[in-house]
């Protein structure tokens, strides 16, 4: 068996990435992000990768495009900023059903913004990650390990249903060093019958393309597109509780949000007050079945966040509004600390009502 | 057990290196561990700091508002720093790069002329270690153990010459 390692959140995902079979990696220095790049500028020459730092984000993601289409793993990594100038290249992977990791560990914003944590990518990451009707299979970690394992798995996913897999990481994950196994079992392998990987002669040519002029056709596109995120949201959304058991406040947070109130739930636990926590791991598709079934017995919700309240939304939709859900953010940079998170589990227990 | 570690000093002290010397000791000695640094512009030049937690049992938050121990390498630190550590906890001061003397009374401090007794042993980088091994000294829930395989970690395998050196920086704080 592997022996744990400590390793930063960064570097941890470039050598799962490696291990998954990535052998392209395209990017451009950001920070917190740039540890991955690094990384991979390290190993990928050793082990008959590619590193390129492309001239900008655009160029990285359209390489990411373009390696796709033969059905290579590969990915791309940024920060919030950088990954808006991706916007673009996400929405044509999604038009042209190619499977893609990309990473994207968050800072303040919007606009050139700060360096430190953040997860205010959420509604793009989750909603609007560039033009049309599409959706990315979004994975929130919330250690070291699951910088690694949900590599693995979004590798995984991308490939199973042709689409991207979004790393929504945040500073703090990029940059904290834990103890990781590094292990995965075996990587499943997808046929990609329309992978253009030449002919031969002795098929027809395979096209990768986003242009459907059309309408007819681009209907039957984005139903069948469709078709395939229903059976996602049916079936791969991922979550973790703690202490739901008999929890009358549920604290739903991911990444550092999530590290954060495991301790402030000890500390509200130790006050006498029943707090529990859901924790999304996939933000897309949501576990709403989970937040669901939490609505019958819990007396409200908070949603402890690195935004505005942008999960909000989430957790409502879930809970068809049968709870309150209330609010405990720190933005720009700042996280919510414990004490933050606590005194809104107490808040959240006296106004909740009956339940 | 857990113990919350807050290393302060300026970017070049090895604030960063010796939080991961304590947190791969940690590890090896089968713990659970988390090893924050201060990113950005604060990193070059400027103050640095680094949270290491170590616990017997899962980590929460590896973000520290009150740690159990302050190591402070610099004046702006122990001004910064001083008042989140928790009543009862430990702080451990370069009493060479700093005159003061800590404030509080309900603290345990530790004076530790660092950067002189690294100097005087032709040792000029190491305070950070001489300091570590002073910590090792006075907690409890950092024992005198696995200096080596810790040290041997953390050293580069570019820099493994310096291994020797490094462990007997830490030997050198222990017996301060």
């Amino acid at each position: 068996m592997a022996e744990k390692v400590l390793m930063k959140g960064n570097e941890a995902l470039a050598e799962a990435a490696i291990m998954a079979g990535c052998r392209h990696y395209f990017g451009y220095p950001i920070t917190p992000q740039t540890e991955v790049a690094a990384y991979m500028s390290k190993k990928m020459p050793k082990i008959g990768g590619t590193f390129l730092q492309a001239e900008s984000e655009i160029a990285a993601i359209n390489m990411v495009l373009g390696v796709a289409s033969t059905g290579k793993r590969v990915m791309t990594s940024s920060s919030s900023p950088g990954i808006s100038l991706k916007s673009e290249g996400l929405s044509y992977l999604a038009g042209c059903d190619l499977p893609a990791l990309v990473v994207n560990v968050q800072r303040g914003g919007p606009g050139l913004g700060g360096i430190q944590p953040s997860q205010s990518d959420y509604f793009h990451a989750t909603r609007g990650a560039g033009h049309g009707d599409f959706h990315m299979i979004v994975l929130a970690p919330s250690n070291v390990q699951e910088m690694v394992n949900l590599t693995f798995k979004g590798f995984d996913l991308a490939d199973k249903y042709r689409m991207t897999s979004m790393i929504l990481a945040d500073g703090t994950m990029g940059q904290t060093m834990e103890p990781v196994l590094l292990e995965q079992g075996e990587i499943t392998q997808y046929e990609k019958p329309w992978a253009t990987t030449g002919t031969k002669m002795e098929r027809p040519h395979n096209i990768v393309n986003s242009l459907f002029l059309k309408p007819e056709q681009l209907e039957v596109e984005n139903f069948k597109r469709y078709e395939r995120y229903k059976k996602i949201e049916e079936t791969e959304a991922l979550y973790d509780t703690y202490r739901m058991e008999d929890a009358d406040v549920c604290v739903v947070a991911f990444g550092i949000g999530a590290r954060v109130s495991h301790n402030a739930i000890d500390e509200a636990r130790k006050a006498g007050i029943k707090a529990g926590m859901i924790r999304p791991i996939t933000l897309w598709p949501f576990p709403k079945a989970a937040l669901k079934e939490a609505a019958d017995k819990v007396k409200a919700f908070i949603s402890v966040e690195l935004s505005m309240g942008q999960m909000i939304e989430d957790i409502e939709l879930a809970t068809r509004c049968a709870k309150p859900v209330m609010l405990c953010n720190r933005v720009g940079g700042m996280i919510p600390t414990v004490k933050n998170v606590y005194d809104s589990i107490v808040e959240a227990d006296k106004i909740g009502g009956d339940k | 057990m857990t113990k919350s570690i807050l290393l302060a000093g300026f970017g070049g002290q090895g604030i960063l290196f010796s939080g991961k010397f304590l947190a791969y000791k940690g590890l090896i000695e089968g713990k659970e561990v988390s090893w924050l640094p201060s990113y950005g512009p604060e990193m070059r030049g400027g103050t640095c700091n680094c949270s290491v937690i170590i616990s017997d049992t899962q980590i929460g938050s590896p973000i520290i508002a009150n740690p159990d121990i302050l190591v402070a390498m610099n004046l702006p630190s122990l001004d910064k720093f001083e008042n989140d550590v928790v009543p009862g906890g430990q702080i451990y001061v370069d009493s060479t790069l700093i005159e003061r003397k800590v404030q509080r009374d309900d603290v345990e401090v530790f004076y530790i002329p660092a950067t002189k007794m690294a100097s005087d042993n032709g040792i000029r980088t190491l305070a950070n270690m001489i300091i570590m091994g002073n910590i090792i000294k006075h907690c409890d829930d950092i024992p005198h153990d696995n200096i080596d395989k810790a040290m041997a970690k953390v050293v580069s395998a570019k820099h493994q010459d310096l291994l020797g050196v490094n462990i007997n920086a830490v030997e050198l704080g222990y017996n301060y």
